[in-house]
């Protein structure tokens, strides 16, 4: 425990605390309550009157089988980009764990994805990836797969988790990598003596020890693949073919902005802020306690 | 159970620096060999190879009879106590002994046997369900002792395993180790850089110094015989007073016994010397006889040291008891021409 600090000033600390609080207010609590406020009104038409309608918004949403499509798209979107980025991950760093000869060009190398715009990644991806002129669908066609992710809703989705997950590995990788190196050598080599082989040792001892770094990387991404992959989808399939890859993010953004319904759009932001609210409280409260020891 | 046989070990490391420079150690069965050493001296690094978690460069390691050069240390049949113990964090203590047994595939209530019987003889049985960071560093040090017995190996290791305790505990456990080792009798490998704990836990004794064996034998013979002015220093607290010989001579002697034609250096432990407080005393016959001046006392308690300057060099007498002495005193020492050690040039006992 470390002793409390006490100002002999009282309005010191308030005055050391207020450019945090005015950038959490203006930034993030003035917003939050708009599309509060937002959530609970329709417009006309034309915009240009609108009414106060209580949660019929939240209704209208609940009930929209579009909406449910979207929250089944979301799961599956995120579930699996987070799986193959941090799978990929480990696996590529305890490999890195392993080299011996220019170790910091393999670990550099492995970064630079993470530089890259989300725009940019999924532009790659699509350019690749392309029915018509993209040089990898053309070896997936002669490996005898009809790949066409324009109209394969199945495929457009292994087309968006690949990009999303590829830009992430990056930095899971970083932090796997820390973590290896952290966990104590005489650890594996006293697993080693106990006769552990090379698979048991990483399962028994490595992974569990972990479990710490695993642990944040799973919130991480799972807040990074709820939000962060707008640009990768809106650049690869545009949410279609259909409504095949349009997330609950993209969603938000197609009602507001393109099909300009604002009231269904705030509606959405805010059940998405509730989700994230309610992942991250689960995942600190129940998992959090389970994976750290000293 | 098992005998460890090192012949001409050498390691080299890939930056081309040989840290053991060919080292043959042949330790019987049931013995507890303590090499010994300063830091750097590749003490660990043979311990880590009898141990397979280095490469042998040359020379080959002997275990039971059987070369395992080759051999991984998961097939060894060896256990080794690491200096920070390296217990598993998230394994209950219980988990942490089983743990070797599951990998063998013991099964379920052989292990439960042998861990509980185990727990019962370190004074563990309390704790099997709690986990390493709930321990205290003694508690701690006893499972990772409780780890490598359970597995009942052909040869124990140990790394410097007490230097993490402090002093009281270290004496402790340093007579616990002796008797358990005994008590099993499992071939045994100790490094450790103290050399107090070398001298009571040996059967054999090994001195290392840069990568070479310097000597070794009985810890006893070895203090009495030291085969280098290295282990004369390095062997018995304090050190060997040591002081070099001119031609034969040593100006700083008021008597000097006959000396070897070759000697370059004088030794005599700081416990073989006696103070005649009244000058031209008792002078035994053939013994040494030098004046010196104290610089500094420290009492002990059961003796005092004398840190004095001789003409030679300063030299370390140990007096029983409290002493009157004080630092400015001009006293003679005489050591018994027995009890001194004559070294080469190179170093090497004459």
């Amino acid at each position: 425990m470390s002793p409390r600090v006490v100002f002999p000033n009282k309005i010191l600390p308030y005055l050391l605390l207020a450019p945090q609080l005015a950038i959490t207010l203006v930034f993030f609590y003035w917003p939050a309550s708009q599309a509060l406020y937002q959530s609970m009104l329709r417009e006309d038409p034309f915009g240009l009157s609108s009414k106060f309608v209580w949660f019929a918004n939240f209704r209208k949403v609940l009930s929209d089988p579009n909406y449910l499509n979207s929250v089944h798209v979301t799961i599956v979107f995120s579930v699996a980009t987070a799986a193959v980025a941090m799978s990929v991950a480990l696996l590529l760093a305890v490999m890195a764990d392993k080299v011996v000869r220019s170790r910091g060009l393999y670990r550099t190398l492995m970064i630079w994805p993470y530089a890259v715009a989300p725009a940019i990644a999924g532009m790659l991806w699509l350019f690749l990836f392309n029915p018509s002129i993209g040089s990898l669908a053309y070896g997936l066609r002669w490996l005898g797969i009809s790949w066409d992710p324009l109209l394969n809703g199945s495929q457009a989705m292994v087309l968006v988790v690949a990009a999303a997950s590829w830009k992430q590995i990056s930095y899971n990788f970083l932090f796997f990598v820390a973590g290896l190196q952290a966990i104590p050598k005489t650890l594996i080599e006293a697993a080693a003596i106990d006769g552990a082989g090379e698979h048991k040792r990483f399962w028994t001892i490595v992974f569990p020890l972990l479990a710490p770094t695993t642990f944040f990387l799973l919130v991480v991404n799972t807040v990074y693949a709820f939000f962060d992959t707008f640009g990768i989808i809106h650049a690869v399939t545009g949410g279609g073919p259909g409504k095949a890859t349009e997330t609950l993010v993209y969603k938000v953004y197609n009602d507001g902005f393109v099909n300009l319904i604002l009231g269904d759009s705030a509606a959405q932001s805010v059940i998405l802020m509730a989700i994230v609210i309610a992942l991250t409280a689960i995942q600190f409260r129940y998992v959090e306690r389970k994976v750290h020891y000293g | 159970m098992a005998t460890v046989d090192l012949k001409d070990v050498r390691k080299v490391y890939p930056g081309g620096v040989e840290a053991v420079k060919g080292v043959s150690i042949a330790i019987p069965d049931k013995a507890l060999c303590v090499l010994v050493g300063p830091s750097g001296c590749g003490k660990s690094t043979l311990l880590r190879m009898i141990a397979g978690l280095e490469t042998i460069s040359a020379g080959s390691c002997a275990i039971d009879g059987k070369v395992v050069n080759a051999i991984g240390p998961t097939e060894r049949d060896i256990a080794m106590v690491f200096q920070n113990y390296a217990l598993y964090p998230h394994m209950k203590v219980y988990d942490n002994m089983a743990y070797g047994l599951r990998n063998r595939g013991t099964p379920k209530d052989e292990i439960d046997r042998r861990v509980r019987s185990t727990a019962k003889t370190l004074e563990l049985e309390h704790l099997l369900e709690r986990r390493p960071r709930e321990l205290s560093g003694g508690q701690r040090q006893r499972v990772a002792m409780g780890r490598a017995i359970v597995r009942n190996p052909k040869v124990f290791l140990f790394d410097e395993p007490l230097s993490n305790l402090d002093a009281k505990l270290r004496g402790q456990m340093r007579v616990e180790i002796k008797n358990l080792q005994r008590s099993l009798g499992v071939t045994s490998v100790y490094v450790t850089h103290d050399q107090l704990e070398a001298m009571t836990l040996a059967d054999v004794l090994v001195v290392m110094n840069a990568g070479l064996v310097e000597q070794s034998g009985a810890p006893l013979d070895i203090y009495e015989k030291p085969a280098s002015t290295f282990v004369a220093s390095f062997i018995g607290a304090p050190p060997m007073n040591l002081l070099p010989l001119r031609s034969g001579q040593f100006e700083g002697a008021v008597t000097l016994p006959a000396v070897p034609g070759n000697a370059a250096t004088l030794g005599f432990r700081p416990e073989d010397c006696e103070v005649r407080v009244e000058a031209g005393g008792i002078a035994a016959d053939g013994a040494l006889r030098l004046l010196a001046r104290v610089e500094g006392v420290e009492p002990v308690g059961a003796e005092s040291f004398l840190y004095c300057q001789a003409a030679g060099g300063r030299i370390v007498v140990r007096v029983p008891g409290r002493t009157e002495l004080q630092a400015g005193d001009q006293l003679p020492v005489f050591a018994r021409r027995e009890k001194l050690h004559f070294f080469g040039s190179d170093g090497k006992r004459v």
